[in-house]
């Protein structure tokens, strides 16, 4: 069975585009041989810094024949119709030959089609699939030829058997040569199949398969550190890119002068990996940052690496002179001196400065920490002082370094300890596998700074969509509840949302001019959307009524560039009620916000707690109750439900609601009404609706008290007296009684046992 | 490695070995700019049809860089050696690398790489994919297939080579703080020009006036347009006046009065008139493109 061997051979190709490239590559190829129906026994793709290539092992020598009947019309048809189905065969008429069917005789055409050569074939869709690699970005290089890849492409090799496949692309004609290592080697390789490929690669000082160069260089390092009695700190994303930048990778150790090590660990090492790519190593004992790096040659030296090594501790005493500069140059000014200049850096253009988000942040955080019993003045001072590190260089040369940079400072400055580490752990957690800070202080600034985060965003109406969440807003949230949930924070997260919410409307930020005293004006900023100008002046001016407008420019939302002052003019003119417009759009926008917020909550709060098994329609059933806002509770209460559903007792009275929530809705339906009145205790004539009505009697009496002490155990008890009862119910009594007065206690009975269950959950959210 | 190749012996190299290679050697433009690619030599000629094979050495300026000469390598006034090839070469690495060699960077002994680094100037309008060169983990070169210049699409695609002279001098003669340089066997770097990154820093940053750096953006804008209005149009000092411009631009943003939302609507003034520059340049006889396949004439 013939293998195939594909090789592009191109100038450096960006380490990050490389494992896409491949797997795009594989991709296209397969798609093109399945669709040819060449099937064959294994592919691998491999990259790396200057080549592409594709083995394809245990291709057919040729494509299967083909053969192809299609029936026509009868005989007897129009000749139109023959005709055409002649045309459509590629026939002529002499080769139809006639079936005899019980509808009568039919034209058929028989068509067979020899396989053709795989060799021909590949010739023919190699180019095609080539074409088609979507690049991240790619370039131009031939002058009057649109053709691209991601740099100037040199050579393919393309072999079938050993044997040339021959076809062109970008102006390139494929053959059986190329290239090795490009100082290691010189002059073509000719290559046949695969393993020989590989090994004379190998001999030109090329590893092939990216995931040997990087066990070459993990490897390599862990024992060059293990010389100096020192260990690697591992790095899988420079691993993988440092495997992209060299095709022969030599790991070598250079030294960091002691000047140095009085920096923060983190920005030396930050500055080794972003800018040089070097790996640092620690010591094994302490866990301290050592004074070696490991950087990854691409070459192995005729004196053994030592101007490598020299050459790059030149560079990196440049760069470390350069952070120190900033580290030292840093200290000169306080934190707290750096708030003032967050005025100048803008956090979005319809949220106003970084500025103003600290002073809601700060005042946001007070409250919370009052919550949450930790000191309000230390929150609020660790929140003014949580950015002002985004001014100082270090954190404007390593913008990662934040929070991390603000804590070095603030304990400079005597900042208190809780405030300072708060300066740098508001910011977790920064991903799903980070830990939440525990401290009250940084909960508390975490918490005020995510949540304003949200609200601002939300507000602006610039929430994620799909899988577009610009501003990270998914993981804030998710962060958020993990911050209370993991705690243990007894919040209302309502409340502080509509805090938020207030403080961000009302702030100086966005709101256009100091002379407008209604909330109102800032929101015509923040209603902008993308609707044209004309057509927003268009709708205008076929309403009379400002209010109207001021509604239409919610639901509508206007152009980002239609000149402000013109709609605040023309909405608002002289005789319009300037308040009453501007009040119903702070309501609007509260009330849109404040759904649309608790909507994401609730989202992600079901994502979080998947992982732990905890049903999504339990967390829907009880955030529709509306008025559960402490995520403890909730939390809580969602997992008594679902201990207690999973009993006996819990599966039959949920079924035992869905029966009364059926009989319900089509009674209500029938009758037009709701039943919501007293149950007529007089009117109760069978014993099971009697003995229902004392239970529910008793029950609620005990859910209520049992839900205020949030002793939720004790509810579901309380619930699950109420099976019996239930059932009891559904055997012995028929509700739609010939007595309309009986048949609408019956009901008003059952939506009694309606409204005992949604103290707890709304149980028609309940699945199953 | 060569380790007395002076810094005016590293550009004597450099041009004689780029003579070698058939291009023509220019001398620097005479206007203050922020990178060889301003000069027209690059910008205009990466434009149109016709081949172009130049380099050059161009004195570049940038405000925002000055240190008071107190950095080892930052500087507001440095040099860079520009080549552009159009068409890019096949083998333009090579040529490149033979560059290298010929200034006394033996690549046996050295770890040289091409790292991505595109290139994108938004006030030029200009964009390309390429490299940063690294030796030995020290970034010598940036490498840039041109796409784009002016808003326009390149075709033929040039290749340029922009050499970090200091840079490439501190390496190949060992040396970490830019001023040691010698410039001759005689004369130091610092002799040359510590005293004038002293003075240029203090302008850049505290004394230059910008009320009238405004006014000279405002003229050069204002000139730039009148000069390719109508049907007599003159890209060349039109182009001077937009480099001109660009330059109060950074000398206003080293002052430090241009705030993050102005400094867009500075940058899109700019590329703007280098738009229009490169328009009309097209225009002209040395820039004319020529269709590939010029349409027939109706008869």
């Amino acid at each position: 069975m013939p293998d195939l061997l594909l090789e592009l051979f191109s100038e450096e190709i960006p380490a990050r585009m490389q494992p896409g490239a491949a797997r795009d590559l594989e991709r296209l190829v397969v798609g093109a041989l399945t669709d040819r129906g060449l099937l064959f026994e294994g592919i691998k793709p491999f990259a790396g810094p200057r080549r592409l290539t594709l083995a394809v092992s245990g291709l057919p020598a040729k494509q299967r024949d083909v053969r192809e009947e299609i029936k026509g019309p009868k005989v007897d048809a129009p000749q139109a119709a023959i005709d055409g189905f002649v045309k459509k065969t590629g026939l002529t008429k002499d080769q139809l030959k006639i079936e005899k069917t019980p509808k009568g005789d039919v034209y058929l055409a028989v068509i067979e089609r020899a396989g053709r050569d795989t060799a021909l074939v590949l010739a023919e869709i190699l180019p095609e699939a080539l074409a088609k690699l979507p690049w991240p970005k790619s370039m131009r290089w031939r002058t009057g030829d649109p053709v691209r890849w991601v740099r100037p492409l040199h050579s393919i090799v393309a072999t079938l058997d050993g044997e040339v496949v021959p076809f062109t692309f970008a102006g390139v004609t494929s053959g059986n040569t190329t290239r090795g290592h490009r100082f290691l080697s010189s002059g073509a390789l000719t290559v046949k199949r695969f393993d020989d490929y590989e090994a004379a690669l190998k001999k030109a000082h090329v590893i092939l398969d990216a995931e040997d160069r990087k066990a070459i260089i993990f490897e390599g390092v862990k024992s060059a550190a293990f010389v100096h009695g020192l260990e690697m700190i591992p790095d899988e994303g420079l691993l993988n890119e440092v495997a992209g930048l060299a095709e022969y990778p030599v790991v070598l150790i250079g030294a960091i002068p002691d000047q140095f090590m009085d920096v923060p660990a983190e920005i030396l090492q930050t500055s080794m990996r972003t800018h040089q790519k070097y790996f640092s190593l620690r010591d094994p004992k302490s866990g301290k940052l050592a004074n070696r790096f490991a950087l990854v040659a691409n070459m192995i030296a005729e004196d053994g690496g030592k101007e490598i090594v020299a050459g790059n501790e030149r560079v990196l005493r440049a760069r470390l002179s350069d952070a120190k500069f900033f580290w030292d140059e840093d200290r000169k000014r306080s934190l707290e001196s750096r708030i003032a200049d967050l005025k100048g850096i803008v956090f979005h253009a319809k949220l106003g400065t970084q500025y103003e988000r600290v002073e809601r942040i700060a005042k946001l955080a007070a409250e919370i920490a009052v919550k949450i019993g930790a000191d309000p003045r230390k929150a609020e001072r660790a929140a003014r002082l949580a950015k002002a590190d985004l001014t100082t260089g270090v954190v404007g040369e390593f913008p990662e370094l934040q929070g991390v940079m603000g804590r070095y400072y603030a304990i400079h400055d005597k900042e208190d300890a809780e405030v300072s580490d708060a300066v740098r752990d508001h910011y977790k957690p920064v991903g799903p596998s980070d830990n939440v800070p525990s401290n009250k202080i940084a909960s508390s600034v975490a918490l005020a700074d995510k949540l304003d985060q949200l609200v601002g965003f939300f507000t602006a109406d610039e929430r994620p969509t799909g899988s577009s969440d610009p501003f990270a807003l998914r993981r804030g949230c998710l962060g958020f509840l993990r911050i209370v949930t993991e705690n243990g924070y007894r919040l209302n997260i309502l409340e502080f949302i509509d805090g938020s919410i207030k403080s961000i409307l009302t702030s100086e930020a966005i709101r256009p001019r100091a002379d407008w005293s209604s909330e109102g004006v800032p929101l015509i900023d923040l209603l902008i959307g993308t609707r044209s100008m004309r057509e927003m002046l268009v709708k205008a001016d076929a309403i009379e009524n400002p209010l109207v407008f001021a509604q239409q420019v919610v639901n509508f939302q206007v152009s980002r560039d239609i000149q402000r002052e013109e709609i605040i003019n023309y909405v608002l003119g002289e005789t319009a009620d300037r308040s009453s417009i501007a009040g119903f759009r702070v309501e609007q926008l509260r009330e849109k916000t404040r759904r649309l917020l608790l909507e994401f909550f609730a989202d992600r709060l079901k994502v979080a707690l998947k992982e732990k098994g905890v049903r999504h329609d339990l967390i829907d059933a009880v955030f529709a109750l509306g008025h559960e806002d402490d995520l403890v509770r909730l939390v809580a209460r969602v997992e008594a439900l679902q201990a207690f559903l999973k009993t006996d007792d819990g599966a039959n009275l949920l079924a035992g609601y869905k029966r009364a929530a059926n009989i319900l809705k089509a009674e209500e339906k029938k009758d037009a009404k709701t039943f919501i009145s007293e149950v007529n205790e007089g009117l109760l004539a069978a014993l099971p609706e009697k003995n229902l009505f004392a239970a529910l009697a008793k029950a609620k009496a005990g859910i209520a008290p049992a839900l205020e002490k949030e002793d939720f155990a004790s509810a579901m008890r309380q619930m699950a007296a109420l099976r019996v009862p239930v059932d009891a119910f559904f055997d012995g009594v028929k509700v739609n009684d010939e007595d309309p007065r009986l048949r609408e206690n019956r009901l008003n009975l059952l939506a009694a046992l309606r409204a005992a269950l949604h103290q707890v959950a709304d149980f028609s959210r309940i699945e199953g | 490695m060569a380790g007395n190749l002076t810094f005016q012996d590293l550009i004597l190299t450099l041009q004689n070995f780029w003579a070698s290679k058939g291009c023509l050697i220019l001398q620097p433009y005479d206007n203050e700019m922020g990178a060889g690619t301003f000069h027209p030599a690059t910008i205009l000629r990466a434009l149109g049809p016709r081949p172009w094979n130049a380099a050059y050495v161009q004195p570049s300026r940038r405000p925002s860089d000055g240190r008071y000469g107190e950095n080892p390598n930052r500087l507001q006034h440095y040099y860079q050696y520009q080549v552009i090839l159009k068409p890019a070469p096949a083998n333009v690495q090579e040529l490149y690398l033979e560059s290298i060699k010929a200034i006394g960077l033996d690549p046996k002994l050295h770890d040289i790489r091409f790292v991505e680094d595109d290139w994108e100037s938004p006030t030029l309008g200009a964009a390309g994919l390429g490299w940063e060169v690294w030796c030995d983990g020290m970034e010598i070169t940036q490498f840039t297939y041109f796409q784009q210049v002016g808003g326009i699409e390149c075709d033929p695609v040039s290749a340029e080579i922009t050499y970090g002279l200091e840079r490439l001098a501190m390496y190949v003669q060992n040396v970490e703080f830019v001023y040691d340089l010698a410039y001759n066997k005689h004369f130091r770097y610092g002799e040359v020009f510590h005293q004038s990154e002293q003075e240029f820093s203090a302008y850049n940053f505290e004394r230059a006036d910008t009320e009238i750096l405004f006014q000279h953006f405002k003229d050069a804008e204002k000139q730039c347009r009148e000069l390719l209005a109508g049907d007599k149009q003159l890209p060349l000092p039109a182009y001077d006046q937009c480099i001109k411009a660009s330059h109060a631009f950074n000398l206003l943003q080293a002052r430090g009065v241009i705030s993050v939302t102005e400094r867009a609507a500075y940058i899109g003034r700019v590329r703007a008139l280098a738009q229009a520059c490169c328009e009309a340049w097209l225009k002209t006889d040395m820039g004319a493109y020529t269709p590939r396949f010029p349409s027939k004439e109706v008869g």
